[in-house]
């Protein structure tokens, strides 16, 4: 026998206990849809998992309204240390139900378990620490004292890591203050639903989130919904053009985090053996299916060849199959209609002369597979270096100089992204500051940290998620449009002063001492403590 | 196995040298190798120790890992006995069970390399004809702190008394000096030290003793090194210094062996040796093998664990299958 052929260890789906149906969540409780319900399945097996609601314009609105009733009635009320409670408790929750959320995750999306078990949950997590933290400390976030939240908060996300950006969206809106209505993809719904079933057991108020799933049309809806103050963004540039189309005019804020065709640039003093498996992260890492994926791999054309040796040789090594074998790297594509588009971008790189080269391994007779591809003798005018494919497909193209490099790496109309894989500093440091991108990783890729901002350049959309960047997405000054009052205004005001004189002062005290002054700021902010505790008593 | 001779050891390393080895040339070409990055490898790594084997996968990886053992004693207090029991276990590992695979060689002392041969009778030998080899560590094992007389004397020494593979310990002083062509020269003369009257030679394994070498690039920069020099095998450490074989390193170590075999079509073979002691840890290494060098090299002329511990797990999962319960350590023997 072959020692490769590993026995099969496929991860246990009796931790999960799908229902047979799933209803919206709206203001804290399952509903049905009004629209007509749909079926999710695994793309691996095309096997039906469970039937999920529909929502339409009527449910979207009554999710909106829910969500303003819970923002001004008790979220935006309520102190940042209440609200970082509630967000401990739901990454604490998150960290408990691990095992059965990366097995939910690896059956609807198609990933590997081990990418879902390892790196999506423990993220998910970590997302909601990271901001839980952040909840009472608002007035250190750089948007001066007291930023007050925006309100309601659309939020539309994609199927490629259903639960990671549910958290980057929810995280932040929440540790805010503000309230969420959350679209999950119509192909990837699964653990948004279980992650209600969170909310429920973290006793979060009634409305802070809803989460209404459905296609496009729900997702129209919600961003174009009038009681929606706040638009956040994951998926492609050309809906994401629709958005920002549709939010023009109106007072919503908008972060819009879109497509990339990112560059991973390998200089021939790079850790070689490492460098492979960076490039092999970069788009093998979750079948491509990532907008920060390195699909440009630009190499220098002195160890052009030896590199692409080196990932064939790497990629042989690769296992694709049931996405809930532990042993899996590459699992199936998400759905029919992108294996259709990575199917029709591959053809047309033979059509334009690149040559390609995938990876020996045994195809599924059912669900939706491609084997992981390399395209050699790529031009920089061919699609396939320009397009985004969101698959395992790696357009190779070469450079002679750190100039060129640079060159071909910016010439994009994207710029979420980018890889630099040397061993010498300062050429390293030189270039991540000419590459127009909004993440840069040094001699690795895709990385992700909620400490670190996150967002694209040019059409890879504008704002940022992730750090303290991302709580700026969800915050406004309170000195600017407070007074001058959107909607909700009123209200907002309310919950702004509710903490604001005890805080400023607080805060004037921090800048005081950080002064080299001899302010009393500790004995201050123990009185703001008390204050503010002794009025949540008082509303209550 | 037949090394090559001095001679040709000498001429594959001009050839991929492309000048004498000395100082300055094996500098610039120890230096030209790219780099190791040192979380990339170490991420690698932990990957490659997270593939779930299980039932037959399972089965088949412990049998391999008995037949892959280097059984060791190197102990200041090693006596006759201690090797006849060694080599005892060595032959049948487990006499509860006889399909239990032997070992590939025991190690031992110079000293004690008459012992072992003389326990081994007939079963001495090449461990793919199912015999068991006799390896013995010299040049002044573990420090290598000895004048190059002294060590090619300890490496003749053994080689005599019957010796079918010597491990070596490097000059880690020297090589941390820069001095490139004096570790090239002590590898190159122990190399010619195992070669016997009748013209055969015993199997080189050179020991890096990664642990006092610490950083990947002077891994990678001495495993090429001892390769250009001769070495049959690259073997991770004595033992005696921690940390010992660690997968990162193995993993590194590997890549070199691709490396070359890429570059002369040549095959070294590897040997992590000291702190693997369970058969979860050995899994990883053969794991680590098969996708970094293929399964091919999952055999005694390419692939050792040096271990003197590792064995005694191994059997216990190996009666756990095939029983079905785990029993305790009274059911193994002790040495």
């Amino acid at each position: 026998m072959s020692f490769l052929d590993y026995a099969p260890a496929p991860e246990s789906r009796s931790v999960l206990a799908l229902r047979e149906s799933y209803g919206l969540f709206i203001d804290g409780e399952f509903v049905e849809g009004r629209g007509t319900p749909f079926q999710t399945i695994s793309p691996a097996t095309e096997e039906r998992l469970a039937t999920i609601a529909n929502a339409n314009e009527a449910d979207v609105s009554d999710a909106v309204a829910a969500a303003r009733r819970a923002y001004d009635r008790v979220w935006s009320k309520m102190s940042g240390r209440d609200r970082g409670k509630y967000l401990f408790r739901i990454a604490r929750l998150v960290q408990e139900r691990a095992r059965e959320l990366a097995v939910a995750e690896s059956l609807d999306n198609g990933k590997p378990i081990k990418e879902s078990r390892d790196v999506d949950i423990p993220l998910v997590a970590a997302w909601f620490f990271y901001y839980a933290g952040w909840a009472d400390k608002l007035d250190y976030a750089g948007l001066g004292a007291n930023p007050r939240s925006l309100g309601v908060a659309g939020q539309v996300i994609p199927w490629n890591f259903p639960l990671l950006m549910l958290a980057w969206k929810i995280a932040p809106a929440l540790a805010t203050g503000n309230t969420v209505v959350l679209k999950p993809a119509e192909t990837t719904p699964l653990t948004a639903l279980i992650f209600a079933e969170i909310l429920q057991q973290a006793d979060l108020p009634p409305g802070v989130v809803s989460i209404v799933t459905g296609a496009g049309d729900t997702g129209a809806a919600l961003v174009a919904h009038p009681d929606v103050d706040k638009v956040a963004f994951t998926g492609s540039t050309s809906v994401g053009r629709q958005i920002a189309r549709t939010v023009a005019g109106t007072n919503k804020k908008v972060t819009l985090e879109l497509g990339g065709k990112a560059a991973n640039i390998v200089f021939d003093d790079a850790p070689i053996d490492q460098a492979v498996d960076g490039i092999v992260n970069g788009i093998f890492f979750n079948q491509g299916h990532v907008c920060c994926a390195g699909s440009r791999l630009l190499v220098q054309e002195s160890i052009h060849d030896e590199v692409v040796e080196r990932l064939k040789l790497r990629l042989s090594t690769l296992r694709l199959g049931d996405p809930l074998d532990k042993n899996t790297d590459i699992g199936a594509i998400n759905s029919r209609e992108q294996l259709e588009r990575i199917t029709r971008l591959s053809d047309l790189g033979d059509a334009e002369g690149a040559e390609r080269w995938t990876a020996e391994c045994e195809i599924p007779d059912n669900g939706f597979w491609f084997a992981p591809t390399i395209f050699t003798n790529v031009q920089t005018s061919h699609a396939i270096a320009r397009e985004e494919i969101f698959g395992p497909v790696l357009s190779v193209l070469t450079f002679r100089t750190p100039g060129e490099a640079v060159a071909k790496a910016n010439n994009t109309p994207y710029g979420l992204s980018a890889g630099i894989w040397t061993e010498k500093g300062s050429r390293m440091l030189q270039l991540a500051d000419q590459l127009r991108a909004g993440v840069i990783w040094a001699n690795t890729f895709n990385r992700f940290d909620p400490a670190s901002p996150f967002g694209g350049y040019k059409e890879s959309g504008y704002g940022r998620e992730g750090g303290r960047h991302g709580l700026g997405a969800y915050l406004a000054p309170a000195s600017s449009s407070a007074v001058s009052g959107g909607r909700g205004g009123a209200q907002r005001r309310v919950g702004a002063s509710d903490a604001s004189p005890a805080l400023v002062s607080a805060a004037a005290g921090a800048e005081a001492s950080a002064a080299g002054a001899d302010a009393p700021a500790p004995k201050r902010v123990r009185a703001t403590r008390s204050t503010r505790t002794a009025k949540k008593g008082a509303a209550k | 196995m037949a090394g090559t001779s001095l001679v040709t050891a000498r001429e594959r390393a001009l050839a991929v040298l492309g000048g004498e080895p000395d100082d300055a040339t094996l500098r610039r070409y120890l230096h030209g190798i790219p780099g190791v990055d040192a979380v990339g490898l170490e991420q690698r790594a932990a990957g490659l120790g997270s593939r779930s084997i299980k039932t037959s996968s399972k089965a088949w990886a412990l049998d391999k890992i008995i037949s892959l053992i280097d059984l060791t004693t190197l102990e200041g207090a090693d006596t006759p006995g201690k090797v006849r029991s060694l080599v005892g276990k060595a032959l049948k590992p487990d006499s509860t069970d006889i399909t239990t695979p032997r070992v590939a060689a025991v190690c031992v002392y110079g000293d004690l390399v008459g012992v072992a041969v003389d326990a081994l009778g007939a079963a001495h030998g090449d461990p793919d004809d199912g015999l068991v080899s006799v390896a013995a560590v010299a040049t002044a094992f573990p420090s290598g702190r000895a004048s190059l007389d002294i060590k090619l004397a300890d490496t003749a020494d053994a080689v005599a008394a019957g010796a079918d593979e010597i491990d070596m310990v490097i000059d880690r002083g020297a090589f941390l000096a820069g001095r490139y062509g004096e570790v090239f020269d002590q590898i190159a003369a122990v190399k010619a030290a195992c070669v016997r009257p009748d013209g055969t030679s015993a199997s080189l394994k050179v020991i890096l003793e990664t642990g006092e070498l610490v950083t990947y690039d002077n891994v990678r920069r001495a495993s090429w090194l001892s390769i250009l020099a001769g070495g049959d095998f690259i073997k991770t450490s004595t033992g005696k210094v921690a940390p010992a074989a660690t997968l990162p390193v193995t993993l590194l170590m590997l890549q070199v062996v691709r490396d070359w075999h890429l570059l002369t079509g040549q095959r070294i073979g590897v040997k992590p040796a000291g702190g693997i002691r369970t058969s979860k840890d050995a899994v990883k290494y053969l794991v680590t093998v098969a996708e970094i060098v293929g399964e091919d090299w999952l055999q005694p002329h390419l692939f050792r664990f040096g271990a003197s511990s590792l064995l005694n797990d191994v059997l216990l999962q190996r009666q756990k299958l095939t029983t079905g319960r785990y029993s305790g350590p009274d059911y193994v023997t002790i040495d």
